[in-house]
C-alpha cells in the first residue's frame, strides 16, 4: 500500500512522527477497532480513531440519543436528540474523515452475538455503561484472544487498563466480579463530567493507536487513575491472576452464556 | 506521621471531598477501622458484611495488591501510601 497524495497530506504531522511514520500509518490505515458504546467515552475515543486513519472503525450502541447525553457525548449534537446513537455517531464520523469505513451497529452486545462482533476487529475499545457488558467484553476479548482497552468514567474521574489476553492482567484479575445491581451507583445517579470522560476516552484512543501502530509500552499491568478532583493521576500495578475465573490456570469461563450477564437496570443510559 | 489514604472519586463525598486523609494502623483491617471511626460509612462501601473486600474493589498498599500481598493482614506503616480501587462501569 503506498499513501496517496490526500493521506500524505491530512496525516502529515503523525507521518513525521518517529513513532507513527508512513510504516505506522499503513498499518492503522489496514487496521480495525469495535467501539463498544457510543457515550462519553467512545465518542472521544472514535473521533480520534476516525481523525487517524483507522481503517475501518466499528461502534455499537442500541441506545437513542438523550438530551442529558450532549455534555459528554460530543459524537452527538442537538438535533439528533430521539434518533440511535449509532446513526448520529456514523454520520459525525464520516464527515470527519470519509476514508474510514464506518460500521454502525444499532443492537445491544449480548453473550450470543459478542463472538462474532469481536471477532471482526483488531482491536476492542470498551467504553460501555454498565458492568455486564463490560465482563461480556472482557471474557469475549480473553477467549478470542483479542486486545482490549478498558476504560471507566463516574463522578469526576475515571481508569483505563490495556488487557493482553494471555499476557496481562484481565479486568477480572482485578476485579474479580462486578458488583450486586444497583450497588454502584451509575452515571445517571452518580453524574459525570464531560471532561473527564473526554480525557479518559482520549487515552482509550491513544492506547489502541499505540498497539496498531506498534509504538510505545501498552498501559498493560497498571491501571491509569485519573482524580479529576485533584488533577492528578496515579497508577497501581496489577497482575495476572492465577485463580482468575477466565485466564487463570484453571478458568471457569470457556464460553460465554447468556443469561450470566444479569438483566439489571444498566440497560438505560450510564 | 500517618498513612495516606487515597480516596476514589464516588467516595470523597464520605470524606469531605478530600481525596487523600491520614490514616493510622499496622494492618490493612486496623487501618480501614481507623478509616471508619473518622469517616463513617465508608467501609461498608468498601467490605461486605462480614468485613471481607467487595470483589469489586482492590486495596493497594504502596501501589502493590494486597491480594498478592497478605490481604487485609498486610502489614502497613508511617508513610505509606494506600489507595481504594473500584471497578468501574461508567461510560
Amino acid at each position: 500500500m503506498s499513501l496517496t497524495k490526500e493521506q500524505i497530506a491530512r496525516y502529515s504531522r503523525q507521518l513525521i512522527l518517529p513513532e507513527i511514520g508512513v510504516k505506522g500509518q499503513e498499518r492503522l490505515l489496514r487496521s480495525s477497532v469495535l467501539v463498544v458504546g457510543a457515550g462519553g467515552l467512545g465518542s472521544p475515543a472514535a473521533l480520534y480513531l476516525a481523525a487517524a486513519g483507522v481503517g475501518r472503525l466499528g461502534l455499537i450502541d442500541d441506545e437513542a440519543v438523550a438530551i442529558s447525553n450532549l455534555h459528554r457525548q460530543i459524537l452527538h449534537e442537538t438535533a439528533d436528540v430521539g434518533r440511535p446513537k449509532s446513526q448520529s455517531a456514523e454520520r459525525r464520523l464520516a464527515a470527519l474523515n470519509p476514508a474510514v469505513s464506518i460500521q454502525a451497529l444499532p443492537q445491544r452486545l449480548t453473550a450470543e452475538n459478542a463472538r462474532e462482533i469481536l471477532g471482526g476487529f483488531d482491536v476492542v475499545l470498551d467504553g460501555s455503561d454498565n458492568f455486564p457488558t463490560r465482563y461480556l467484553v472482557n471474557d469475549a476479548c480473553v477467549l478470542l484472544g483479542k486486545p482490549l482497552v478498558h476504560g471507566g468514567v463516574i463522578h469526576v474521574g475515571g481508569q483505563v487498563l490495556t488487557v493482553l489476553p494471555g499476557r496481562s492482567a484481565c479486568l477480572r484479575c482485578v476485579f474479580p466480579e462486578p458488583p450486586a445491581p444497583g450497588a454502584v451507583p451509575s452515571c445517571q445517579e452518580a453524574g459525570v463530567v464531560g471532561t473527564a470522560a473526554g480525557l479518559l476516552g482520549s487515552l482509550m484512543a491513544h492506547e489502541a493507536l499505540k498497539l496498531l501502530a506498534g509504538f510505545g509500552e501498552p498501559l498493560a499491568d497498571r491501571v491509569f487513575i485519573f482524580d479529576g478532583r485533584m488533577s492528578c493521576v496515579r497508577e497501581v500495578a496489577v497482575r495476572r491472576d492465577p485463580g482468575c475465573a477466565v485466564c487463570g490456570e484453571a478458568p471457569t469461563i470457556r464460553e460465554l452464556i447468556a443469561g450470566r450477564e444479569p438483566a439489571c437496570a444498566s440497560q438505560q443510559e450510564g | 506521621m500517618a498513612i495516606t489514604v487515597r480516596i476514589p472519586t464516588p467516595l470523597q463525598r464520605l470524606t469531605s471531598g478530600q481525596g487523600e486523609v491520614q490514616c493510622e494502623g499496622t494492618t490493612v483491617t486496623e487501618l480501614l477501622g481507623d478509616l471508619e471511626r473518622r469517616y463513617p460509612g465508608v467501609r461498608e462501601r468498601i467490605c461486605d458484611e462480614s468485613g471481607k473486600l467487595r470483589r469489586f474493589v482492590n486495596i493497594f498498599v504502596n501501589a502493590e495488591d494486597i491480594r498478592f500481598l497478605q490481604g487485609d493482614q498486610t502489614a502497613v506503616k508511617d508513610g505509606d501510601e494506600v489507595s481504594i480501587i473500584p471497578a468501574i462501569a461508567g461510560g
